[in-house]
């Protein structure tokens, strides 16, 4: 597999604020890749860097081999950006739109490939729309055409699902992930974690204009603690407290994490003998929410990239 | 080359779509004046041996080739600016150089639609004759390259559309109306004819009306010069401003 996207110590700086602060990434050719952070992070900073929006102060990004600023016209063309912002031009109608956006690649005659991307996007009754009289799921489908036009093998998603109605939602990732499977390079950023879990192969955490965690996504799971008991107490019996010490509370249960499966019995043992009660049990599963938390607080995580 | 084809294209629909407000309306507003000035003053002045109405139509052209190629651009590049819809250029394959030229010569297609068409109304008042046709095309083309880079330079400047309206207001305006659209420079007094020697739109007007009536206040030679030093002069700046990326990418 080749490297899609490479991004070599980018730093970029407004003012005093260090927006990105040396970020280093490759991304492979056929990856779906997500990049958390919280707002602030850097996140779109560093999309706009790779696809010339924004100019880095230090550092080289490569799309598909090719120099985002010295051979931009390459790599712009490998490059499909669906911005986060709802923008939209309201002179044109959707078709209008997409031929436009591919006439500035170069691309006459497109209309076969845009019919394909409508109906996949649901657009097809709305070609001859006004982007004006669309609502606000609407036109962002028609920004996730606008950014496959000229069929670009890397496709970035700033916060796509964003204001984003269920079904739009459903139907844009299984279209996204189709892309996927036939080869394209999908960048994800999104708030929507549970996302990001079921759709990235690999996640980069960004955290104040740094990379704090870069792995795949089962191995962030993985490494941060399995699973988590949750208990809710009946009668009028207290948890003694060696049990309460290794518990946190939340919404009236007792969270225990445990590291693995052997670690259940004897703790439900310890609760028969101290005489409780068990009102509700629950056994779940680490989700990517809590390594996001524990990396945003610097917590247990173990590789910091650089 | 496509993208600059298409960039262009994109640009002129953009005002055809709303030719009422980019075409027609400045046809109507350049008509009102002719009717107005020359029902004051038609019978009582004339200008370098012309009826003040035949004097007036060429500067009223200009005028309106002038500002309706500096609305174009500034217009444009604000409007996706604030809308955030600029991203659509600035993400494809575009270099500056085509970005800058298929604006300016939608600013250029912009204005001589609207010349033409204020000709078109405004021809009927008075006798015109057309000395040197070339002369009128040359100044029109080049007066509208000028005035659409101002239009990107202040498009790409301003942050705010009341800021753009104070780059149009406070200096598009008074260039143009101090230019000799309405007069003819050789009556005012000494001072201020010095003063209009500076305003690079007076040569634009005065060439322009030299190709009418083959007369002008200034050897139109000169006037050539002068406008085409500062078609470069703009063009170079508006380059520089492009290719740096200035408030378009950060």
């Amino acid at each position: 597999m080749g490297v899609a996207v490479s991004i070599e110590q980018v730093v970029k700086r407004f003012g005093s604020l260090r927006a990105l602060d040396g970020v280093s990434l490759e991304i492979a050719e056929g990856e779906f890749f997500g990049l958390l952070g919280p707002n602030g992070a850097g996140k779109t900073t560093l999309i706009s860097c790779l696809a010339g929006l924004v100019r880095p102060d230090q550092g080289r990004l490569a799309v598909m081999g090719r120099d985002v600023r010295g051979d931009y016209r390459e790599a712009r063309r490998q490059l499909g950006v669906v911005p986060q912002e709802l923008v939209f031009d309201p002179f044109f109608s959707v078709r209008e739109t997409l031929r436009i956006q591919s006439g500035y690649f170069g691309i006459r005659h497109n209309d076969d490939w845009i019919d394909e991307i409508l109906e996949n996007l649901d657009l097809t009754s709305k070609a001859n729309v006004n982007m004006r009289r669309l609502s606000g799921g609407m036109k962002r489908r028609v920004l996730v055409a606008q950014a496959l036009v000229h069929k670009p093998p890397v496709i970035v998603l700033d916060e796509p699902t964003a204001g984003v109605d269920v079904e739009l939602r459903q139907g844009l990732w299984q279209f996204v992930q189709r892309l996927n499977r036939e080869g394209h390079t999908v960048i994800l950023t999104t708030h929507y974690l549970e996302e990001a879990e079921a759709l990235c192969g690999r996640i980069a955490m960004l955290k104040q204009g740094r990379v704090v965690a870069l792995d795949t996504t089962s191995n962030l799971l993985a490494r941060f603690a399995g699973h988590t008991l949750n208990l809710r107490l009946g009668g009028d019996r207290a948890l003694p407290e060696t049990l309460r010490a290794r518990a946190t509370q939340a919404d009236g249960y007792f969270v225990f994490r445990l590291a693995g499966f052997n670690e259940i019995e004897p703790l439900l043992a310890a609760i028969r003998v101290a005489g409780c009660t068990i009102d509700d049990l629950r056994l779940t599963q680490a989700d990517l929410e809590d390594v996001f938390v524990g990396v945003m607080q610097g917590a247990k995580v173990g590789e910091v990239v650089q | 080359m496509s993208g600059l084809r298409t960039l262009l294209y994109k640009e002129v629909l953009r005002f055809w779509k709303v030719g009422f407000q980019t075409v027609a309306a400045p046809v109507l507003t350049a008509l009102l004046y002719l009717l107005i000035f020359s029902h004051v003053l038609d019978s009582e002045v004339q200008v370098n041996s012309v009826r003040y109405a035949a004097f007036l139509i060429p500067g009223l052209v200009m005028m309106s080739v002038l500002q309706n190629a500096f609305a174009n651009t500034s217009s444009s590049l604000i409007q996706s600016k604030v809308m955030g819809s600029v991203v659509f250029i600035l993400l494809p394959p575009i270099s500056y150089v085509e970005f800058y030229l298929a604006y300016v010569v939608a600013a250029m297609a912009r204005g001589l639609m609207v010349g033409v068409g204020v000709l078109a109304v405004t021809g009927w008042f008075a006798p015109l004759t057309f000395v040197a046709p070339v002369w009128i095309l040359v100044f029109a083309i080049i007066g509208g390259g000028i005035m659409g880079s101002l239009g990107m330079i202040a498009g790409i400047w301003a942050d705010k559309f009341d800021q753009l309206s104070g780059f149009q207001n406070f200096l598009i305006m008074p260039l143009t109306m101090l230019s000799g659209v309405f007069y003819s420079i050789h009556s005012l007094p000494p001072f201020w004819q010095r003063v209009s020697h500076f305003n690079p739109v007076f040569y634009m007007i005065d060439g322009f009306r030299y190709g009418f009536f083959g007369v002008s206040d200034v050897a139109p030679a000169t006037s050539l010069a002068v406008v085409s030093a500062s078609f470069v002069v703009v063009a170079l700046i508006t380059l520089s401003m492009l290719r740096s990326g200035y408030k378009l990418r950060y």
